[in-house]
């Protein structure tokens, strides 16, 4: 085992699947020269070439038209977007083509391509540049769709994510890049579409992912000094959304709180929770709470950006809603 | 060109008006849902583009995509039956009129959103030029499309890394019921490759032998690493963009003006008067086709519906 930064862990992704697959190829805004805009393909283009590490235009639907394109004729194109704001600009090709292909041509189409991109607020970027529009995408069947929380997921989820023969978007979050974790040596890969407990408890279950896993462990340790034992599961995946361990959780704590940075109308939670009563609801001892942005554009100002995210005050009031 | 390869011309392009004319009876008889873009009026183009194209080169176009369908050798039976949405249609009845693939053919489809597969056209060439194959794509689509962002981003990109793609604009004149004044800053599409220092040219496209030419002459160039090449053809659609279109933006004298210029008409004088084949091998021919057509009705009609099964199946490849 290796304590390495998310960044290197998916950085080491990339390499050792460009490395093991002459298919697999990057393109993006400033993935080569540049190295990336959050550093993660630096080095990639000394060492694979312009003809793998190649610099596209500012140009969303050229990129993830041409990912398509690509992927059709069976190589493993990584298209990055800069920050999933931008797949707005791409948003007919990732939901309207990429997610529709291979069902509409009846099986003919195989896409085997990953949309990397950075999601998430707290970078006082403003309203345009801050966006956790997870759920939006995730509503597409024919999409999947992949938000790491630990570097060890983020290594073997992307690397199960380049290998798959589908369309998947791999949702990285802006300020976990230089959060460290242990990542196993050697090649290994982590399933899509299975969730995970990342901590166990007995007393509440949190459902949660990505950047929230992180203020929602922060959280766990705060009510752990209280005696409150919080079971954490990481979605990982939200399409295809695994509810297994989740129900398994709630079935054992009868009591769950489902964390998410994104609005909360429509969210994520939305769907957690109705699964949950869909499922489980002979176990609910009390009514679920969801935690998640505020309902406005995210804004500029750090302390007004602060109160729109959320907190892990927000989560432990959750909890002790449930408890 | 050999006799029997400008009678294949022919006999292709008979059997898209023939395709399109009983499609029109099983729309209006409410056996295809949806809507139905015909290609009416249009056969010289894409016969003409796709009959000298190699087997490595790739097709690619919009929703009005049964012509195509047919030059890239997909059987009329089966275009019809994924008209009637059968199992034996080339989507699986899944896809219907706007979507129709053979990966087998190399024809990539059938794509509803304007624009939209523009780029994707420029990563099919991406994808040839990485492996260094050295197939062209081919990438049809109408005047309308010319005017959206997903146009400018493909030309460019083609551009920049010098993909091996033949852009086609079919120039029908109007983009459903707009006309290209009125809708492009200039009439002249092929003006719009200057602005990305792309090499251009116009073609009549109601002359089948003159677009087999110029597709013939073009597809060399860029398959020598010429990089892209966008080809302007003008031409016509007789029937309205789709089936219940009003066409209250276009005078009945203009249409009559262009069907005298029947591309198949036009085509059928020149083999005549070239001494090619006679009135009656024509003939002959034409009534071949009525035929082929008539089977080609009569299995899809009697073609099985999809199972309900297939609603769950290929949404994903890795399950």
């Amino acid at each position: 085992m290796a304590r390495i930064t998310m960044r290197e862990a998916i950085s080491q992704a990339l390499w050792e699947e460009m490395e093991r697959d002459p298919n697999v190829f990057i393109l993006g805004e400033e993935v080569g020269v540049w190295g990336g805009t959050y550093a993660v393909t630096k080095g990639f283009y000394d060492h694979f070439g312009p003809e793998r590490v190649k610099d596209t235009p500012i140009a969303e639907a050229a990129i993830i038209g041409g990912a398509i394109g690509a992927a059709l004729t069976g190589l493993r194109p990584v298209a990055e977007l800069m920050t999933i704001n931008f797949a707005f600009s791409a948003f007919d090709h990732i939901v309207n083509e990429a997610a529709k292909l291979h069902y509409m041509f009846g099986g003919q189409f195989v896409l085997p391509m990953v949309i990397r991109t950075v999601g998430g607020g707290g970078r006082q970027l403003g309203a345009t540049h801050s966006q956790t529009p997870d759920a939006i995408f995730a509503h597409f069947p024919g999409l999947k769709v992949v938000a790491p929380g630990t570097p060890e997921d983020a290594k073997g989820l992307l690397k199960s994510a380049i290998r798959s023969n589908d369309p998947i978007l791999f949702i990285e979050h802006a300020t976990l890049y230089q959060v460290r974790g242990e990542v196993p040596d050697g090649d290994y890969t982590t399933p899509i579409g299975v969730s995970k407990v990342q901590r166990p408890g007995k007393d509440v279950t949190i459902v949660t992912y990505s950047k929230m896993l992180e203020i929602s462990t922060k959280a766990a340790d705060q009510l752990a000094k209280e005696g409150i034992e919080v079971e954490i599961v990481d979605l990982r995946s939200l399409r295809p959304l695994d509810m297994g361990p989740v129900l398994e959780s709630f079935k054992k704590t009868n009591r769950a709180v489902v964390v998410e940075e994104g609005w909360k109308s429509y969210g994520v939670g939305s769907e957690v929770v109705s699964r949950i009563y869909e499922e489980a609801f002979d176990y609910v001892d009390a009514p679920i709470q969801r935690v998640a942005q505020k309902e406005v554009p995210l804004p500029y100002n750090r302390a007004l950006e602060q109160m729109a995210l959320p907190q892990v005050e927000d989560v432990i009031r959750a909890v002790k809603e449930v408890l | 060109m050999e006799k029997e390869e400008y009678l294949d011309l022919y006999h292709q392009m008979v059997t898209i008006r023939l395709v399109e004319e009983e499609a029109a009876l099983l729309y209006q008889q409410g056996k295809i849902g949806g809507f139905l873009h015909l290609y009416i009026g249009q056969e010289a183009v894409s016969t003409g583009l796709i009959g000298p194209r190699q087997p490595q080169d790739r097709v690619i176009t919009a929703y009005r995509d049964h012509g195509v369908a047919i030059n890239c050798g997909i059987e009329p039976k089966f275009v019809m039956a994924e008209l009637l949405g059968k199992a034996t249609g080339t989507s699986k009845g899944k896809g219907g009129s706007m979507h129709m693939a053979d990966v087998e053919k190399n024809f990539w489809g059938g794509h509803a959103v304007v624009g939209a597969h523009l780029p994707i056209a420029a990563g099919l060439a991406l994808g040839d030029q990485y492996s260094g194959k050295d197939g062209v794509t081919i990438c049809m689509f109408g005047d309308g499309a010319t005017n959206i962002g997903y146009f400018h981003e493909a030309l460019n990109l083609s551009k920049v890394w010098n993909l091996p793609v033949l852009w086609v604009c079919e120039n029908n004149q109007y983009g459903m019921g707009t006309s290209v004044d009125r809708a492009s800053a200039v009439s002249e599409i092929r003006q719009k490759a200057e602005g990305y220092g792309m090499p251009n040219s116009r073609v009549d496209g109601m002359d089948v032998l003159a677009v087999y030419e110029a597709s013939e002459e073009i597809l060399a160039k860029i398959r020598k690493g010429g990089g892209p090449y966008l080809l302007e053809a003008m031409t016509y659609r007789f029937r309205g963009h789709s089936m219940g279109d009003p066409e209250r933006y276009r005078k009945a004298e203009e249409i009559k003006r262009w069907q005298e210029n029947d591309p198949i008409g036009i085509y059928r004088a020149k083999l005549i008067e070239t001494s090619v084949a006679t009135d009656a091998e024509l003939d002959a021919l034409d009534q071949q086709v009525e035929q082929e057509v008539a089977e080609a009705t009569q299995f899809a009609e009697t073609s099985p519906e999809p199972e309900p099964s297939a609603l769950f199946e290929n949404i994903y490849a890795d399950d």
